[in-house]
């Protein structure tokens, strides 16, 4: 439901990326909570966690430390109790290859990292926003593929 | 005598050797069963159950309307909201909510409607479909959704227009004008626009998914 706030989790190695992200996000409309995790690792145990509420939207770093982004999305659309959590790519490489492989693996959005602020706003609210009307309107989630 | 005896021995180990069997298929073989389900019975059934629970008295109007006979205090509403809780089914209790779900369904039969609903101009048909002034109409929409309930009926449209990509019975023209796009060069500008991806991108995609799941 709208009025409550969108869960959102990012798994990003990089500091300033992460501050960037939640200074973002608190700029927007959208109400939501953010959390961040720092590493594939991390995030794996985060999301296993009986107590932790899934987020409704992950944000993945491809290249992470441990464990890295394609291992994570892997894992996660292996997993039942996490399949069904939107994925959105979050990364600095804006390969092809890479694009139809996180995409092909299960991711539903790929976000190729944008330089400036103005961008990340209007690209993470058009995310979130597209993920939830995904949420709660009977559209196929198989098919849902965005790409900036 | 002795032979009687005898016979009794023989009708018990019989027995035993059956409950034997019987325990072993009980313990070595799961059985595998197979169910099948109305959804909408389900739903209904729970309903029934969780409202009777409460002693409350109600009519069941449509499938996801119910009318409560009499006033409905706010401890109750809370009872019934957590028991259904349970079994994944909430109360959209805004009637803001209820109005977004009636256009939403709305949009989503005119797009998959070939009718004639399609070629009229959106404000005016839904304006005259709720009776109610498209400007208030849209203005909700916005608050609840975040979105504008044109780019929902652009959404909806690149949503049918992937269903019909996936079926590959139409080439990307028939697509176009079956959804009433102007030419195709509209209809995949718009997929892009929406998708960040081509409509041959999503095809291929799409594609290469379903043949190597694994693989990758």
């Amino acid at each position: 439901m709208p009025s409550q706030p969108i869960n959102i989790l990012l798994a990003d190695d990089d500091e300033n990326d992460r501050m960037l992200f939640q200074e973002a996000f608190e700029e927007l409309k959208i109400k939501t909570h953010v959390f961040t995790v720092n590493n594939g690792t991390q995030l794996m145990d985060y999301l296993k966690a009986k107590s932790t509420i899934l987020p409704d939207i992950l944000f993945l770093d491809l290249n992470m430390p441990r464990k890295n982004g394609l291992e994570c999305l892997k894992e996660i659309r292996a997993n039942k109790k996490l399949k069904n959590i939107a994925i959105a790519i979050y990364s600095t490489s804006a390969s092809e290859n890479d694009i139809v492989e996180t995409f092909c693996l299960g991711a539903n959005v790929y976000i190729n990292k944008p330089s400036d602020f103005v961008t990340l706003k209007e690209v993470l609210s058009k995310t979130v926003i597209t993920a939830h009307q995904f949420q709660d309107t009977p559209f196929n989630k198989e098919n849902f593929l965005l790409r900036f | 005598m002795r032979n009687n005896i005898k016979s009794c021995w023989r009708t018990y180990l019989y027995d035993l050797l059956i409950a034997i069997k019987q325990l072993f298929y009980i313990c070595i073989k799961n059985m595998k069963i197979y169910i099948k389900y109305d959804l909408n019975a389900v739903c209904k059934k729970i309903l029934q159950e969780q409202l009777e629970k409460l002693k409350l008295k109600y009519s069941l109007l449509d499938f996801n309307e119910v009318e409560i006979n009499g006033a409905l205090s706010a401890t109750k509403l809370k009872q019934l909201n957590t028991a259904l809780n349970n079994y994944s089914i909430q109360i959209v209790e805004s009637s803001k909510s209820i109005l977004i779900q009636k256009i939403k369904d709305e949009i989503r039969e005119m797009v998959y409607g070939e009718g004639e609903t399609t070629r009229l101009k959106t404000s005016l048909w839904l304006g005259a479909k709720f009776k109610k002034p498209y400007k208030y109409l849209s203005s909700i929409f916005t608050e609840v959704t975040f979105t504008t309930i044109e780019k929902f009926i652009i959404l909806q449209k690149v949503e049918r227009s992937k269903e019909l990509i996936i079926a590959n019975i139409l080439n990307f023209s028939e697509i176009a004008s079956l959804l009433n796009y102007s030419s195709t060069a509209h209809f995949s500008v718009q997929f892009k626009n929406t998708t960040g991806l081509t409509p041959s991108a999503f095809q291929y995609i799409i594609k290469t998914k379903e043949h190597n799941p694994t693989k990758l």
